[in-house]
């Protein structure tokens, strides 16, 4: 069991993974709505990686490519939420066995099922294992960090929701099909 | 665009002597005295540490100074929304009140805030120097090595070895899919509309994804036929064994971690309270 979830092409994925997750922190898209709000990118593909290579993958890239890319970045890690991008990796993986996203799969019900997940998932770690961290790390003011979680949390469920759907659909289409073949007879 | 990134310094000093796996473990050391304590002392005597190692490590505050420049910015906005948020945060924490600065509403500036305040960016600031450090004096290859030798499966470490080794080639990759669509009249200023500007930010994100989880079937097929992941064991190029200054390094942080968590126990709080 344990080869067949870190086998050499999940290692592999991890570390790609990761490298692309921290590029991605620095590839914003600007909204324009409200001021200096970015659309964040690396979590929709978070999600992608997740559902392909399953919770491990997706729980590692999440811890390596938050905290590295914390440390390259500000010289500095912030462990608090770095344990959430770790769990919302693993949450984000642990559908990979029901959608069949690599045999190019991912129907009306794997939108919702995908969808309930991350939503799940994401809510737990934002609006509560973000602040909490906080709270018992820094002694931040309660008020403060829960609407800090509430809102950055609302915004990648939002985005992970439309851009992260859209991408897993993208890929699931570029992906051959299973039976796409026929014999001649 | 630019992606400013910490990168490994070169310069003959003993910091960059220490090897990767004992920098880990004294930043990881520090990592948690910093997070636990919350003793103004703790933090003045870490920051001061730090700032000596990185004499010691004779790093040019010019090669640092975007991120510190980053860091100040934070912690201003942080202690401007904590003020916001909850002025009275420093009386719950201290139990007691001294008004300096009479202002309406509950926004009364207290000294009890004041040292609250000065604690948390003290917190912040005082990690600075050690995680820093640690990025700029370690080999990116040898820290892979390191991973492995404090106890991460080598699979891990390999994968992080992967991850410092493509961050590089990924942001190459970037920069090309971005010129070459940008040549082609895609235009990602905030002159588009925003319809518009996602479209094209999609034009350059999904060939970079794409291509990037191509590599992954290149990378894990070479590794395949050279037998990686066949043994237990693994041996790394770049690890080096502990000399002195490895063990010298490691348990003065540990003598700092246990100190600290002493004088938390002693005093049954993590709060120096210099109000009572």
């Amino acid at each position: 069991m344990k080869k067949d979830l870190l086998n050499i092409r999940t290692i592999v994925a991890i570390g790609i993974g990761a490298a692309i997750f921290i590029v991605l922190r620095y590839i914003t898209i600007p909204v324009g709505i409200v001021p200096n709000t970015t659309v964040q990118l690396n979590y929709i593909f978070l999600a992608l990686i997740a559902v392909i290579y399953g919770p491990i993958a997706g729980g590692l890239i999440g811890l390596l490519g938050h905290s590295i890319g914390d440390a390259l970045q500000y010289g500095n890690v912030w462990w608090s939420w770095v344990i959430v991008s770790a769990l919302v990796g693993v949450g984000f993986g642990l559908i990979w066995r029901k959608l069949k996203i690599s045999e190019g799969i991912f129907g009306w019900k794997s939108v919702v099922l995908f969808n309930v997940v991350q939503i799940i998932t994401q809510a737990i770690g934002w609006f509560l294992v973000a602040p909490l961290g906080d709270i018992t790390i820094y002694a931040e003011p309660a008020k403060k960090v829960f609407l800090q979680g509430i809102v950055a949390g609302v915004l990648d469920i939002v985005t992970v929701g439309i851009f992260g759907t859209l991408l897993i659909w993208i890929y699931a289409k570029t992906q051959t099909k299973k039976g796409s073949l026929k014999k001649e007879e | 665009m630019k992606m400013r990134m910490l990168t490994f310094i070169d310069r003959p000093t003993p910091i960059h002597k220490m090897t990767g796996a004992s920098k880990l473990i004294c930043f990881l050391l520090w990592s948690i005295i910093g997070m636990s304590t919350y003793d103004t002392w703790v933090l003045i005597f870490m920051l001061v540490t730090g700032l000596a190692v990185f004499a010691v490590s004779r790093i040019k505050f010019q090669e640092i100074s975007f991120v510190l420049i980053f860091i100040l910015i934070f912690l201003l906005l942080n202690d401007l929304a904590i003020y916001g948020f909850s002025p009275e945060q420093g009386v719950q924490i201290y139990g007691t009140r001294h008004v300096i600065l009479r202002l309406p509403g509950s926004y009364s500036l207290t000294l009890e805030q004041l040292f609250y305040e000065l604690n948390i960016s003290l917190k912040y600031f005082s990690m600075i120097p050690f995680a820093l450090l640690f990025i700029v004096t370690t080999q990116p290859s040898e820290f892979a090595a390191s991973l492995n030798k404090i106890g991460v499966s080598y699979r891990i470490s390999y994968a992080v070895a992967i991850t410092l080794r493509y961050i590089p080639d990924i942001q190459r990759d970037y920069q090309e899919i971005a010129q070459a669509q940008q040549a082609r009249g895609i235009d990602l200023s905030k002159k588009a509309r925003i319809g518009i500007r996602i479209k094209n930010a999609a034009a350059i994100v999904l060939p970079l994804i794409f291509s990037s989880l191509g590599r992954i079937e290149t990378i894990s097929n070479g590794m395949e036929l050279r037998g990686f992941g066949k043994k237990k064991m693994r041996t790394w190029y770049s690890a080096r064994t502990f000399a002195k200054r490895d063990y010298l390094g490691i348990a003065f942080s540990a003598a700092v971690l246990v100190l600290s968590l002493t004088i938390m126990l002693v005093r049954g709080s993590r709060y120096y309270n210099p109000f009572q």
